[in-house]
């Protein structure tokens, strides 16, 4: 008997084992935890990444590697001839996962997706607060609620989306995370237990992969959906090890513990591009860092004392001290792998002499100024500070004297915004959508004067021209505004624009069918492992 | 003996109530906003940010704040995150056993060795071994945890490839937990080789977060032990005929002990401070980096429940010890 238990034991073990040898397993070495797993609650990449791009779909998706949006759940979408009403035709056949916590009976229909707004929009809806002090962050940051006048149901597979005004992003705003598509079937299962809560944290949705378990802090584990309606995915198993340190994640990425990791240390990465077993992909993030002047302070009301200093900004410095390599100088406020960007314009030359001529015609003598510095590294800036002395020691060539100032991260977000800051503030912006509205008009438009635009810019010619291509919904005619747009804001210089960082993603040689998101995601979808 | 132990209770009340108000108030004194970290360089609107501020109860005055916070402990409900949303307390249970393992071993690894390290060094006093024992501790002592843990990863898994470079157990492994600590539940899952693999990931983190205690007991060991060798009664018992191994192990050791046993209870808080770098660098899902995570993101209720948890605990290991030398030393508990 004895013999038989431990016989019927080994037998297990090795079936357990051979099962785990053979399934394909992909290990992701993220770099945090999740804040949970309904996308629409958060704000953090870590989090859409571990979410939103595993167990999700949307209306529209992103085409992979690019800004670019295709038909997600939804197959087909017409929008009216005033730009005011957007109808989405629901592909048929999208089943939802089938998981040891939820049996779905039925696919996608409307009622999904309109379950899936409606608890961000409406505070009467039973979900708006099912876990408290829900602020549903980017579908106000959107402005959504501004936006939508009404969401209807044609029939069980279309909707209609009424709008109170044109809003010509609103097909990349639907294709962001927090517009996931949530099964509402589940949701009336959880809100009959009594468990809304689950929501959040074991998630079910159409996506490529579905949610088996998450051990907190360490690892999340997925399996491919079996009847994912864009085909089984090759790998069976998807596995994120959150690894905190950048050099423990390339150990671990050496040692072949996972097979790709993200935001790799600058100074490691050489060292990566000479290793056999590893590759390293290289794409110019969707970003900027910028330096905003107070445009409603003199001097700084002078654009020849702007575009002075921008001239003695000596960027390629920055991005070899700061990014080593890793990032290219910026000229216009949007990065170049964004649709609209303007390569015709010329970038202010790094001239000293005609700088502190040109100051001098302005008759600024002894110029002092204070500069912002970032206290913490972002993806578009890894080292404000070592930038900020760099600039410093440039302004002093041009006889500028600059002192540096900085705060707590969430005081110096605040602090920055206000209209009669004193001094220059370093910032930048990670894009959300791929749409240049969301950069020309988010940061540089007139009513983000006290907000979003640290600039305090406030041009007639450019916001009449952001304006207008937002309520165009022809591309060929909105690329148009935006490139002039461009012009102006390079003649104007409200900001010194300084860079846009590459996005570095090192993985094992085995790796095949990663694409590098522009957006900054890490999505899995069509990922393989060939040896 | 009752008496004692309730005597010693008795005072932890007060010091749980001044941890409290610490942790209460040290949290409001940083700056920084919690609700205006959730949209970072996303400028949320004011009516918006008053709306968040209400809902999580940051607008009313401080003092109802706190004590309807220490209402809510004394009734067992440590708050929510305001990042994750998940109850404080079953965060920290699930995180608890992982820091909890990680310090035993170390504590453990730094017991076995630097006690008899100690002695070692005491009875051979001044000669080759005792200062390369001594020399050693002192390089332990100072040794910067985080370039340490980095250094042992480089050399034991990056180029020997004989250990792990980080985690609790091989991603091979999957086994919902049962107690919560891995070396028990690897145990109770019956797959074959998890057990090794949950050991062989814990010899590193538990050698970094160990190097200072072991420095720290050795040296004390060895300066007790010094200290009791010189006694009559030690002669005594030499002069008796005694075996070396009884003078030293039997008689002078017992007394030896009781600053030994100071020095660990002591160490506890060193291990709970040294396991916030440890586990971040292992990526060792514990309650260190689960703190230091809350901090970065001003998340109130984890940072002020945490701390007193942690505190708390603290305590009762402090109250343990002191128990402990009354088993040991009879004069202290009268």
């Amino acid at each position: 008997m004895n013999k038989k238990l431990t016989l019927a034991a080994a037998l297990l073990a090795a079936t357990v084992l051979s099962s785990a040898a053979s399934a394909k397993t992909f290990v992701y070495c993220s770099e945090g935890s999740p804040e949970g797993f309904d996308p629409a609650l958060y704000t953090a990449g870590t989090t859409f990444d571990a979410a939103a791009h595993t167990v999700y779909n949307r209306l529209l998706e992103f085409k992979p590697g690019t800004t670019e949006t295709q038909p997600g759940i939804a197959e087909s979408w017409e929008i009216s001839d005033d730009g005011l009403e957007y109808t989405f035709k629901i592909r048929p056949g999208v089943k939802f996962q089938t998981t040891d916590f939820f049996t779905p009976s039925r696919d996608v229909n409307a009622d999904d997706v309109i379950f899936s707004f409606e608890r961000q929009l409406k505070a009467d809806n039973p979900w708006h607060q099912y876990v408290a002090g829900a602020a549903w962050e980017y579908f106000n940051g959107m402005g959504f609620p501004d936006l939508i006048a009404s969401i209807e149901k044609v029939d069980d597979m279309t909707v209609r989306f009424k709008l109170k005004q044109k809003e010509a992003p609103f097909l990349a705003n639907v294709a962001m995370p927090f517009a996931s598509i949530v099964s509402k079937e589940y949701a009336d299962k959880l809100a009959a237990d009594g468990k809304m809560e689950m929501l959040n944290q074991q998630p079910l949705g159409t996506g490529p992969f579905e949610f088996v378990a998450y051990q907190t802090d360490a690892v999340i584990r997925y399996r491919a959906h079996e009847d994912y309606w864009g085909g089984k995915q090759k790998i069976d198993d998807l596995v994120f090890a959150i690894t905190t340190d950048a050099a423990v994640r390339y150990q671990k990425l050496k040692a072949g513990e996972c097979h790709l990791m993200p935001f790799p240390n600058a100074a490691d990465v050489a060292e990566m591009k000479n290793d056999p077993n590893l590759k390293v992909e290289e794409q110019e993030g969707l970003n900027v860092a910028y330096l905003a002047y107070n445009t409603t302070q003199a001097p700084f009301d002078n654009v020849n004392v702007r575009k002075a200093l921008n001239m003695a900004i000596n960027k390629q410095a920055i991005v070899d001290a700061v990014f080593q390599g890793a990032a290219t100088p910026a000229k216009n406020p949007i990065p170049p792998t964004m649709w609209s960007y303007n390569d015709a314009i010329e970038d202010d030359a790094y001239d000293l002499d005609a700088a502190k001529k040109m100051l001098e015609e302005a008759g600024v003598k002894d110029l002092s100024m204070k500069i912002w510095a970032m206290p913490v590294a972002r993806p578009y800036m890894l080292n404000a500070r070592r930038a900020a002395e760099l600039i410093q020691a440039d302004f002093a060539k041009i006889g500028v004297t600059v002192e540096i100032v900085t705060y707590e991260w969430a005081e110096y977000l605040d602090r920055s915004k206000a209209k009669d800051r004193d001094g220059a503030v370093m910032l930048g912006w990670t894009g959300d959508n791929g749409d240049p509205d969301n950069f020309l008009h988010t940061l540089l438009g007139c009513d983000a004067v006290g907000g979003n635009n640290r600039a305090q810019w406030c041009n007639e010619e450019f916001n009449d021209l952001v304006v207008k291509a937002k309520a165009t919904t022809d591309p060929a005619e909105r690329t148009k505004l935006y490139e002039e747009a461009q012009v102006v804001f390079k003649r104007e210089a409200p900001w010194a624009t300084i860079d846009h960082s590459l996005s570095v993603v090192p993985m094992r040689k085995e790796v095949q069918g990663f694409h590098q998101s522009p957006l900054g995601d890490f999505a899995f979808e069509g990922v393989d492992l060939v040896e | 003996m009752l008496r004692f132990a309730l005597g010693r209770l008795a005072v932890l009340i007060p010091t749980f109530i001044g941890v409290s108000i610490i942790a209460f108030a040290f949290i409001r004194i940083l700056p920084g906003d919690p609700v205006m970290l959730m949209s970072g360089e996303r400028v949320m609107a004011p009516e918006r940010y008053e709306q968040i501020t209400r809902q999580l109860g940051y607008d009313r005055p401080l003092p109802v704040q706190y004590f309807d916070y220490l209402t809510d402990i004394l009734s067992g409900d440590f708050g929510n995150s305001i990042v994750t949303r998940r109850p404080v307390l079953d965060d920290f249970l699930t995180l608890f056993p992982a820091t909890l393992e990680l310090s035993f071993c170390a504590m453990f690894l730094a017991i076995i060795i630097g006690v008899p390290a100690g002695i070692f060094a005491a009875i051979r006093r001044g000669s080759f071994y005792d200062q390369t024992i001594m020399g050693t501790a002192l390089v332990g002592y100072s040794m910067p945890i985080f370039w340490w843990g980095l250094l042992l990863i480089i050399l034991f898994s990056g180029t020997l490839g004989w250990t792990p470079v980080s985690g609790r157990i091989s991603l091979l492994y999957y086994f919902p937990p049962v107690t919560g600590f891995m070396l028990i539940d690897s145990l109770l899952s019956g797959q074959a080789g998890a057990f090794k693999s949950a050991v062989s990931h814990l010899i590193l983190p538990s050698i970094v977060l160990g190097t200072i205690p072991l420095a720290v007991i050795a040296r004390q060991t060895r300066s007790a032990m010094l200290e009791v060798l010189s006694e009559d009664y030690v002669r005594t018992a030499r002069a008796k005929g005694l075996s070396p191994f009884r003078v030293v192990g039997i008689h002078a050791l017992r007394n030896a002990l009781i600053p030994v046993i100071t020095t660990i209870g002591l160490q506890v808080g060193v291990l709970l401070a040294g396991a916030i770098l440890t586990e971040t660098i292992f990526s060792w899902p514990g309650i260190g980096k689960w703190m230091v995570d809350s901090v970065f993101k001003r998340d109130y209720p984890v940072i002020q429940s945490g701390l007193l948890i942690i505190a708390g605990v603290i305590m009762l290991v402090n109250l343990a010890v002191d128990l402990l030398y009354g088993l040991i030393n009879p004069r202290i508990r009268h």
